[in-house]
């Protein structure tokens, strides 16, 4: 089955030059071969099939695709999949543990942050960026933080108090 | 989308990279933060044969006051590191005041400040920047290093002077004569749309006299306007009602916008003169604290 975004192949034909790579994938390591110009976001979900990474705009707009780059939140429908060789990407499959939540995935359930949840993967983990760098952020912070991801049906209010919900509670859990 | 198949090199030394440059004569790109070329790359506007990615050479992580007061940023410098820098904080009020509005945040985890000068986008908030700092831009090709004046950098939308074979290494805003003075606002409809307009100020002050005024206005023509003549009118004087509506008219008279999407010819026109006499008042104001 074709879909919309089996694009570039993960495995390309075998005339294409490939490189090797091996990057840190929530953290396991990961060794494939891939083409130059395929994006990271199409190395995680087609050739990881870690498809909760999402591909939304497309145009570095939306922060749909957001992961973590060696702990920072980058669009990864802007970055090649090559320039990870090296690297640790931490996508939405590495928050929870096998038996329980990350506290922002509870905070999205506890306080109703996501209508269709297409966004939602990449709010979470602009958001874990935002925490670790402060975890008593003001609301203000929150959207600050969260300004380059697009929601089109909350009104970004309870994604708001979904990661202020986070907070409080990370807060708690390191006392 | 995807980008058409290009050869990737990933060197390890700026020497390195610059040989890669001149040995593919112009068919190759350089790849530092890849916010403007990867969406290029994916549109098809760029389709280069080779692309030179940057981000594997040591040292060129940087931004840092040197001892003559001169501020010196390093091609993989990323918009975040000066947004939450102190020295910036400190000494560079312009770059400060623009450095949380490029983009949006996520962006400016990864996208650099040299690059976006070398991009050149007419709505490009750094190359404003730049031109009203009276930056230079540091270019080193085979043959050695040379500096390029902001004002010569840009020639044109989308078009910077570098040599096919020249990497932009390093971007020098020059010491102040005296205090560095400041401001940047953008009006834009949502965080990471261009620039419905935008206006760069940089004063040099001595006392509460200005010694040097650079002024650069973004979004408002089809290239990065260089308003330093139209600020002129600021050199030798003091920030009064008088002299900053002075100047407010000059440079928006300087501007050069189109009705678009995004507002009439007039409007943006107004939006200028707005900005230019807030940042200005803004900055008389906290000179008067100060005093």
């Amino acid at each position: 089955m074709t879909s919309l975004y089996d694009e570039v192949a993960p495995t390309p034909p075998s005339n294409v030059p490939t490189r090797r790579i091996t990057v840190s994938v929530n953290g396991e390591p990961r060794t494939l071969d891939v083409e130059p110009r395929l994006l990271l976001a199409h190395m995680l979900r087609q050739g990881l099939k870690l498809t909760g990474t999402h591909t939304g705009c497309d145009t570095t707009n939306c922060g749909a695709c957001t992961v973590l780059f060696d702990g920072r939140p980058i669009k990864s429908c802007t970055m090649l999949a090559v320039q990870a060789d090296g690297h640790e990407v931490e996508t939405v499959e590495g928050l929870a543990s096998a038996s329980e939540l990350h506290p922002i995935q509870e905070g999205f359930k506890q306080e109703h942050g996501l209508h269709c949840g297409f966004c939602t993967p990449g709010m979470m983990l602009a958001a874990k960026a935002l925490l670790e760098k402060n975890n008593n952020p003001t609301e203000d912070e929150v959207r600050w933080a969260l300004s380059g991801n697009l929601c089109r049906c909350t009104g970004y209010q309870n994604i708001v108090k979904s990661v202020l919900w986070a907070a409080e509670k990370m807060r708690a859990e390191s006392n | 989308m995807y980008p058409s198949r290009f050869g990737y090199e990933s060197p390890k030394s700026v020497a390195e990279a610059v040989a890669l440059l001149d040995q593919f004569g112009g068919e190759a790109k350089v790849l530092a933060g890849g916010q403007s070329l990867v969406p290029m790359l994916k549109l098809r506007f760029a389709a280069p044969e080779m692309l030179i990615d940057i981000n594997n050479i040591d040292g060129l992580r940087y931004h840092r006051v040197d001892p003559d007061g001169s501020i010196h940023i390093g091609a993989l410098c990323r918009h975040e590191d000066l947004e939450f820098s102190d020295v910036i904080a400190k000494s560079q009020p312009t770059i400060a005041a623009a450095a949380h509005l490029v983009a949006d945040p996520i962006v400016r985890t990864r996208g650099t400040f040299v690059g976006s000068v070398c991009h050149a986008d007419p709505q490009g908030d750094w190359a404003a920047a730049m031109i009203a700092l009276d930056g230079r831009i540091v270019a080193q090709g085979p043959k050695g290093k040379r500096e390029i004046a902001m004002k010569n950098f840009v020639s044109g939308p989308f078009q910077n002077a570098l040599a096919f074979n020249e990497l932009a290494v390093e971007a020098i805003i020059p010491a102040p004569k005296g205090v560095a003075r400041g401001g940047y606002l953008k009006l834009e409809r949502r965080v990471g749309d261009f620039a419905t307009a935008s206006v760069a100020v940089s004063l040099d002050m001595v006392g509460d006299t200005i010694a040097r005024a650079g002024i650069a206005l973004a979004g408002v023509g089809g290239h990065t306007i260089d308003a330093t003549e139209a600020a002129s009118v600021l050199v030798g004087k003091t920030l009064t009602a008088e002299s900053i509506a002075a100047a407010a008219t000059a440079v928006a008279a300087a501007a050069d916008p189109r009705t678009d999407h995004r507002g009439s010819s007039d409007y943006k026109r107004h939006i200028v003169e707005t900005f230019v006499s807030r940042i200005l008042t803004g900055i008389a104001n906290t000179s008067q604290k100060a005093a």
